[in-house]
């Protein structure tokens, strides 16, 4: 099945975290305790599936080269596609206000402790990359759109959940003080993507 | 705290009888301080992404380094200029839309008048624009503070990412291929008696790994930013 | 004026649209020409690198002029269509999506020195966006005289040094058609045990560390672009077959 395809291969093999390295920040800097780790993860899953598919449409019928050849016939030279970038932006960082209104209002203390990196998504590249893979990647529907959006938000929350379970269990280790939080935490890291690395280039 | 003296709506209040001189302390400290004790990538954790895809060879780590000085003082200002008549509902937007129009104005201008120069960049077009630590700056400081000082905050926190981006770069390249901005380094008689390049580190993997021992020795050396338990 | 009422936030927003959309329109279109004829040239420029021409922008135009003698816009069935312009009607990155018996497949012919070359524009896809190039064959149309290819957007130092001369030089003389008259292409690739490339006759050039996807991107482009001329390669009398 197509969708069940895409939806795998959005999750392991093109996981926007080890794979692509989107999306970065937020997840070193958020993944200290699996609560926020999860609170985020689950906020990222939301845009991205939301936006992947708005873009989408944007991309079809008014972006592309030809795109607005619904419009009439002496539109469809138009290329606007040197807006897609803002374009894309502007959907991205109304979902997220959106968002970061929601939950200010619904779980102040996961706001209080997400801090900075809540209004972050915005240009978490994760949520980017996102939006261009699928203007890349030529989708036939909607619907493939949506699945490929909706996988990669999961392959994301996957990965800062995991990185949030090891840091919490490594409170307890002997780690060097220097080392201590992020500097082992990048090193974990670099290991689990060495790892991910076997995912890649397989076709499904 | 004392009152201004001005009617001027202050964004922050502080001891104003005459200008703050243009490099006071403070003022240089917002220079300073990206490069060791609040350097955007190792201690603010912003702009990593770009940090493991540009550093394979310093040459990119250079071009995208003074990208980014230019890109943060000019939309520090900008959003500074602005900052007392943005909308709080819509001021994510707004920042984007400043850095983001900016970014494609400048690759437009490029693409028509230095195209060499413009290919150079245009992969880091997307790259600046998405890069968490222009948004976080404009978000924490410049939204709050006065043009000159968010000129400066721009400008050295530019400077700290660059500084960080450039240390990495350094060992990925010089490791992954014995060159150093594209010249040869490590002698071939070192070649003949059978070193070979660390391709590994020319992977994304190896600059976190990179990242994470720098960031060991930074803290080692500034004992201030060891993490509490 | 209340910054936080709904009037100002409307009316800023819808300011601000109006402001950058009429910058950036501004700025684009009066800047497209300029950088259409720079997009030109520099196509010129590497179309005439891969038959060994090197030239600054400038004297791209008068270089071409010289040495592309034809500029072919080929139907999937080998034949020519006169009403196609190859060089400015054909946006490849457009083309390669149409249906294989919409397409027309550009096809420049050079004479250097009484020597005969076969230019084929190709366009694929890399690990982040698209990378293309050209491949100049030799009068057997088998050997390769050489390639240039470049890119949107791989990764500094991995997959865009795909663009660098030393990975180009790989492909020279390297041969695309088997002994068995089968079109194979070249494979960039991991364990072809030739890193100084001196095996002429395997359809292989080593690949580039850490540029998987970016390697096997040039290969898939090569073979996928290339089979679609094979009505005219095969038409015109080949040495390959031997």
């Amino acid at each position: 099945m197509d969708y069940i395809n895409l939806f795998v291969k959005s999750i392991f093999i093109e996981n926007m975290i080890f794979a692509y390295f989107l999306g970065m920040c937020s997840y070193l800097a958020v993944s200290k305790t699996v609560k926020t780790a999860v609170g985020l993860g689950f906020a990222v899953i939301f845009v991205l599936s939301i936006t992947v598919p708005i873009n989408y449409l944007l991309d079809n019928y008014l972006l592309k080269p030809g795109a607005m050849a619904w419009l009439g016939e002496e539109y469809a030279a138009l290329d606007l596609s040197f807006l897609s970038f803002i374009m894309f932006i502007a959907v991205i960082a109304s979902m997220v206000q959106l968002v970061e209104m929601i939950v200010e209002k619904f779980a102040p203390a996961l706001y209080g402790a997400l801090g900075i990196f809540l209004p972050l998504i915005a240009v978490n590249c994760a949520i980017l990359g996102g939006s261009l893979f699928m203007q890349q990647k030529s989708f036939a529907s909607i619907g493939e759109s949506a699945v490929y959006g909706f996988g990669s938000g999961i392959g994301w929350l996957l990965a800062i959940l995991a990185i949030a379970a090891i840091r919490e269990k490594i409170a307890y280790s002997n780690v060097p003080a220097p080392l201590r939080g992020l500097g082992i935490t990048f090193i974990i890291t670099g290991l689990m993507a060495i790892g991910f690395m076997s995912f890649m280039g397989i076709k499904l | 705290m004392s009152q201004p003296k001005s009617n001027k709506k202050p964004a922050i209040f502080f001891v104003v009888k005459e200008r703050e001189p243009l490099f006071s302390k403070k003022n240089r400290a917002l220079l300073k301080d990206p490069l060791d004790d609040n350097n955007p990538i190792t201690v603010q954790v912003l702009g990593i992404c770009s940090a493991l895809a540009i550093t394979v060879q310093l040459k990119p780590a250079v071009v995208m380094t003074l990208s980014v000085i230019a890109v943060m003082a000019a939309s520090n200002v900008i959003v500074s200029i602005l900052r007392n008549a943005i909308p709080n509902r819509i001021r994510i937007i707004v920042q984007l839309v400043v850095v983001a129009s900016m970014v494609i104005l400048v690759d437009q201008v490029l693409r028509a008048y230095a195209y060499d120069v413009s290919k150079q960049l245009s992969i880091f077009i997307g790259l600046i624009i998405t890069n968490c630590i222009v948004m976080g700056r404009l978000e924490a400081f410049a939204l709050g503070n006065g043009v000159w000082k968010s000129f400066l905050d721009g400008v050295g926190n530019a400077a700290g990412y660059g500084f960080m981006l450039i240390a990495v770069a350094f060992f990925r390249e010089l490791l992954g291929s014995g060159k150093l901005y594209g010249y040869q380094v490590i002698p071939d008689a070192l070649y003949e008696m059978g070193y070979e390049n660390n391709g590994l580190m020319l992977l994304s993997p190896m600059a976190l790994i990179t990242l994470g021992l720098i960031i060991w020795a930074q803290r080692a050396r500034n004992r201030k930013l060891i993490e509490k338990n | 004026m209340n910054r936080d009422s709904n009037g100002y936030t409307f009316g800023f927003a819808a300011a601000m649209v109006l402001v950058v959309a009429s910058v950036l329109a501004f700025t684009a279109s009066s800047l497209k020409d300029l950088q259409a004829e720079n997009v030109r040239k520099e196509k010129m420029q590497n179309i005439l690198s891969t038959i060994g021409i090197e030239t600054d922008r400038e004297g791209a135009e008068k270089l071409f002029n010289t040495y592309i003698v034809e500029q072919l816009a080929l139907r999937n069935d080998g034949s020519v269509d006169e009403a196609v312009d190859a060089f400015s009607d054909i946006k490849l990155a457009l083309e390669i999506k149409k249906d294989a018996n919409d397409q027309r497949f550009p096809l420049y012919v050079a004479n250097v020195d009484a020597a005969t070359y076969y230019i084929i524009p190709l366009r694929g896809a890399g690990l982040w966006n698209a990378i293309w190039g050209y491949i100049a064959l030799n009068e057997d149309k088998n050997s390769i005289k050489g390639v240039v290819f470049d890119h949107q957007g791989e990764t500094a130092g991995l997959g865009a040094e795909i663009t660098q001369q030393w990975f180009m030089n790989r492909f020279i003389d390297e041969k695309i058609f088997n002994t068995s008259g089968e079109l194979v292409g070249i494979s960039v690739s991991k364990t072809n045990n030739d890193p100084n490339d001196t095996d002429k006759d395997d359809h292989e050039v080593d690949a580039i560390s850490g540029a998987t996807i970016t390697g096997d991107g040039v290969s898939d482009m090569i073979i996928e672009r290339l089979q679609h001329y094979l009505p005219y390669l095969k038409a015109n009398d080949l040495a390959y077959n031997n």
